[in-house]
C-alpha cells in the first residue's frame, strides 16, 4: 500500500514533527528545540504525580502518615521534656535577678554550693561601678505541710531583701513584711505536696508553718518554680535565714549578688571584678550563671543524652516506616515507572517524584503531629508541673528533622528506581 | 529524504567474555518514512532486542543506528532519553498508570514538553482519546476499562506526543481477536494519517495484512525478503 499523504489534513494542528513529510532539510535532522523546563514545572509536575499516586491508595497513605505522626510526636515529647527539665533545673537561678554574681569556682550546681568568704562582697564594692553587693545564703530545710503534717525538704534562699540588689518575681510588695522576724515568702509554683499554701494564704491571711525546727510565718507568694534540686522554694531575709539554719556562719556565703550603678557596662564590670578579686571566686553575669547550671545538667548527667537518644530513635523509626512505604510504592509500580522511563522521563524526574512523595508525607504527618503534641504538652505539663510549652523555634526545628527524615527515606527508596529498566518492558 | 530508521551492521550480545551470547548479528535495516513494518520470527530470534535498541532503551554495542536523525552509537543516557521522547511506545501490556485517569495517562506523554500548558495538554489528550474512540472514557481509571480499551488508551498515549516513530511490541498479545485487530488497524490508520512510520514486533498472523513490509528474523539475522514473504504467507 503506497502511502501518499494528503497535505490538506483536517487536523493540521496535529501534524507531527516529520521532516520526511514537510521536505525540511532533514539530513542534518536537528532534534526539535525544546525549551528547558521551567523550575516550577520541573518541581510541580513530579509533586503532582507523587500526590496522585499517594492519594490512590488510602490505606497505605494513612499508615505512612501515622508513621510520620508517631515520629513527630515522639520527637516533640522528647525535646519538650528535655527543655522543660533544663528550664526547671535552672528555675531558681533564672528567677534571681541581679546584674552580676560571685560564686565559688568549685560550685558545680546550685543545690550543692561551695561557700566563699563574705568579705568578697565588700571587696567588690571597691569598684566604682558597683552600687551594692549582698551575700546570698542557700540551704535546704524540712517544711511541714500545714494541711496534713508531712515533712519535705524545701530550698531556702536568704539575702538582704531590703537592699534591692536581687529581685524575685512577686517579691517587691513583700519587702516591708519580710523585715519582720520569722517571716518568709513561699514559691507558689512549688509542688502540691507542700500543701495548698496559696489557697490557705488567701483564706486565712499569713499563717504559721514549721520550717526546720522553727515556726515561721508565710506572709506572701513569689514565683520561682520547682527544679531538680528542690520541689519548692522559700525566700526570706538573711537574718531570718540564720534563725532557721543556726549552724550557718554569717561569714560563709553561697553566692554574692551585685548591683551595678545605672549606666555601667555589665561585661566591662565582670572583667574588672575578675581582675580585682582573688582566685577563690568566679564572676558570672546572670545569663552565664544560668548557663553554668544548665551545663551541669547537660554534661554531668545523662539527661541530655537520654532525650537526644530518644529523639533519634523516633526519627529512625519514622524513617524506616516512610522508607518501607515509598519502597513498596515503587516496587509495586515498577512497570509503570519503567514505562515512564521508556517514553522519555528521566531518572531525575522520577527521583523528584519519589522525593516529593516523601515531602508530602512529611507535611501531612507533621501537621497532626504538631496539633497532638501541643495538646499533650498541655495535659502532661499540668500532670508533671514541668514547663512544657510549644514554641515556634521548636516547631520549626522538629519540622526540619521530620523533613530531613523523610528526605533521607526518599533518597534511600530512590535506589529502587534503578530496577525500573525500560528495556525489560518489551 | 532521510529514513527514520537506518541500521548498519548492528551486532548485540548479552553477557561478556566467554559467556557472551550473541542475539543480533550484523543487522542492516532501513525503514522508509511513513512505512508500516512488521517484524516476525520465533522467540529468541532477537526481534525484541532490536526493538529496544532502536527505541534507545539499550546502549548500542557494535554497528551504527540512526533513529530520527540521531546517531545512537555512543549516545549518552541523556541523548537516549531525549530521543525516546520523540518515539511512541506501545507495549504488550497497556502499562497505564493505575492511579491516573485515561485522560491523565495520555497527558503524561505531553508533560515532557515544557512548552505546553496544562490546559493544552488536557485538551490534546481529550482529542487523542476521541481519535481512538474513547471520548466518553476520559475520566475512567484503567481498571474500569476493558483490555481493548486500555490498549487504545495506550495508542492514544503513544501518539499524543506527536512522535516521529512508533515502536510496538506485540500490542495484540493480551487481546482477543476482535479487539486486537481493531487496535492495530486504529493504530495504523492514525499513524498513516500523520505520516508516522511503525515498527511492530508481532507473532500474530491475524494482523499481518496491515503491513507495508514484513521482515522475518531468525538467529539474530534478518532473512532475505523472499523467505520472509513465504513465512508471512504460511
Amino acid at each position: 500500500m503506497s502511502d501518499v499523504i494528503p497535505r490538506s489534513m483536517p487536523e493540521a494542528s496535529l501534524l507531527p514533527w516529520a521532516p520526511e513529510l514537510s521536505g525540511e532539510p532533514a539530513a542534518a535532522a536537528p532534534p526539535p528545540r525544546r525549551p528547558r523546563p521551567g523550575f516550577g514545572a520541573a518541581m510541580l509536575l513530579p509533586l503532582r504525580l507523587a500526590w496522585r499516586q499517594l492519594r490512590a491508595e488510602r490505606a497505605r497513605l494513612a499508615s505512612a502518615i501515622a508513621g510520620v505522626l508517631f515520629a513527630c510526636v515522639l520527637v516533640f515529647m522528647q525535646l519538650g521534656f528535655r527543655s522543660a527539665l533544663f528550664d526547671s533545673a535552672t528555675a531558681l537561678l533564672s528567677a534571681m535577678r541581679a546584674d552580676i554574681f560571685l560564686m565559688h569556682p568549685l560550685t558545680t550546681v546550685s543545690f550543692k554550693p561551695e561557700m566563699l568568704p563574705r568579705i568578697r562582697a565588700s571587696q567588690a564594692m571597691a569598684l566604682p561601678e558597683v552600687q551594692a553587693a549582698v551575700p546570698v545564703y542557700l540551704a535546704q530545710a524540712t517544711w511541714r505541710n500545714p494541711e496534713d503534717g508531712t515533712r519535705r525538704p524545701v530550698q531556702l534562699v536568704g539575702f538582704d531583701t531590703e537592699s534591692g540588689v536581687m529581685d524575685f518575681p512577686g517579691l517587691a510588695p513583700l519587702i516591708e513584711t519580710l523585715k519582720r522576724p520569722d517571716t518568709m515568702a513561699f514559691d507558689l509554683r512549688s509542688r502540691p505536696e507542700f500543701g495548698a499554701v496559696p489557697r490557705l494564704l488567701a483564706e486565712r491571711g499569713p499563717f504559721q508553718v514549721q520550717l526546720g525546727n522553727r515556726q515561721m510565718e508565710v506572709v506572701g507568694l513569689i514565683e520561682i518554680g520547682p527544679s531538680f534540686g528542690a520541689d519548692g522554694n522559700v525566700v526570706m531575709s538573711d537574718v531570718n535565714f540564720r534563725r532557721v539554719v543556726k549552724e550557718r556562719q554569717a561569714s560563709q556565703v553561697d553566692l554574692v549578688a551585685i548591683k551595678l550603678k545605672p549606666g555601667a557596662d555589665p561585661a566591662m564590670a565582670v572583667e574588672r571584678l575578675r581582675a580585682v578579686l582573688p582566685a577563690d571566686v568566679r564572676v558570672l553575669s546572670q545569663p552565664d550563671l544560668v548557663a553554668h547550671e544548665r551545663d551541669y545538667w547537660e554534661t554531668a548527667t545523662p539527661i541530655g543524652f537520654i532525650f537526644a537518644f530518644g529523639s533519634l530513635m523516633g526519627l529512625i523509626v519514622g524513617m524506616v516506616i516512610v522508607y518501607q512505604i515509598l519502597f513498596s510504592d515503587i516496587a509495586s509500580h515498577l512497570r509503570e515507572y519503567a514505562t515512564l522511563k521508556a517514553i522519555g522521563y528521566s531518572n531525575a524526574f522520577l527521583g523528584r517524584a519519589v522525593l516529593s512523595a516523601a515531602l508530602i508525607l512529611a507535611v501531612l504527618g507533621f501537621i497532626p503531629g504538631l496539633v497532638i503534641s501541643t495538646l499533650l504538652y498541655d495535659v502532661v505539663g499540668k500532670g508533671t508541673f514541668l514547663p512544657l510549652e510549644m514554641d515556634l523555634s521548636r516547631a520549626l526545628s522538629v519540622f526540619g528533622m521530620i523533613f530531613t527524615m523523610c528526605a533521607l527515606a526518599g533518597l534511600l527508596a530512590m535506589r529502587k528506581l534503578r530496577d525500573a529498566n525500560p528495556a525489560d518492558m518489551f | 529524504m532521510q529514513s527514520p530508521i537506518q541500521l548498519r551492521g548492528v551486532t548485540y550480545a548479552y553477557g561478556t567474555g566467554d559467556l557472551a551470547r550473541p542475539v543480533l548479528r550484523d543487522v542492516d535495516l532501513t525503514v522508509a518514512p511513513g512505512e508500516v513494518v512488521l517484524l516476525t520470527g520465533p522467540s529468541g530470534s532477537g526481534k525484541t532486542t532490536l526493538l529496544t535498541l532502536i527505541g534507545a532503551l539499550r546502549a548500542l554495542q557494535q554497528g551504527s543506528a540512526t533513529v530520527l536523525g540521531q546517531q545512537l552509537a555512543g549516545a549518552t543516557e541523556r541523548q537516549r532519553t531525549a530521543i525516546r521522547r520523540r518515539i511512541g511506545f506501545i507495549f504488550q501490556q497497556h502499562n497505564l498508570l493505575g492511579f491516573l485517569t485515561a485522560r491523565q495517562n495520555v497527558a503524561m506523554a505531553l508533560e515532557l514538553d515544557p512548552a505546553t500548558t496544562e490546559r493544552e495538554r488536557l485538551a490534546r489528550a481529550s482529542e487523542m482519546l476521541a481519535a481512538v474512540g474513547l471520548a466518553e472514557k476520559g475520566e475512567s481509571r484503567p481498571d474500569q476499562l476493558s483490555g481493548g480499551q486500555r490498549q487504545r488508551v495506550a495508542v492514544a498515549r503513544a501518539l499524543a506526543g506527536q512522535p516521529g516513530l512508533i515502536l510496538a511490541d506485540e500490542p495484540t498479545a493480551a487481546l482477543d481477536r476482535q479487539s486486537g485487530g481493531d487496535v492495530v488497524r486504529l493504530l495504523r490508520d492514525l499513524a498513516r494519517r500523520r505520516g508516522v512510520p511503525i515498527l511492530m514486533v508481532t507473532h500474530d498472523p491475524r494482523i499481518l495484512d496491515i503491513a507495508d513490509r514484513i521482515i522475518a528474523m531468525e538467529d539474530g539475522r534478518i532473512l532475505p525478503a523472499n523467505e520472509a514473504n513465504s513465512a508471512s504467507a504460511a
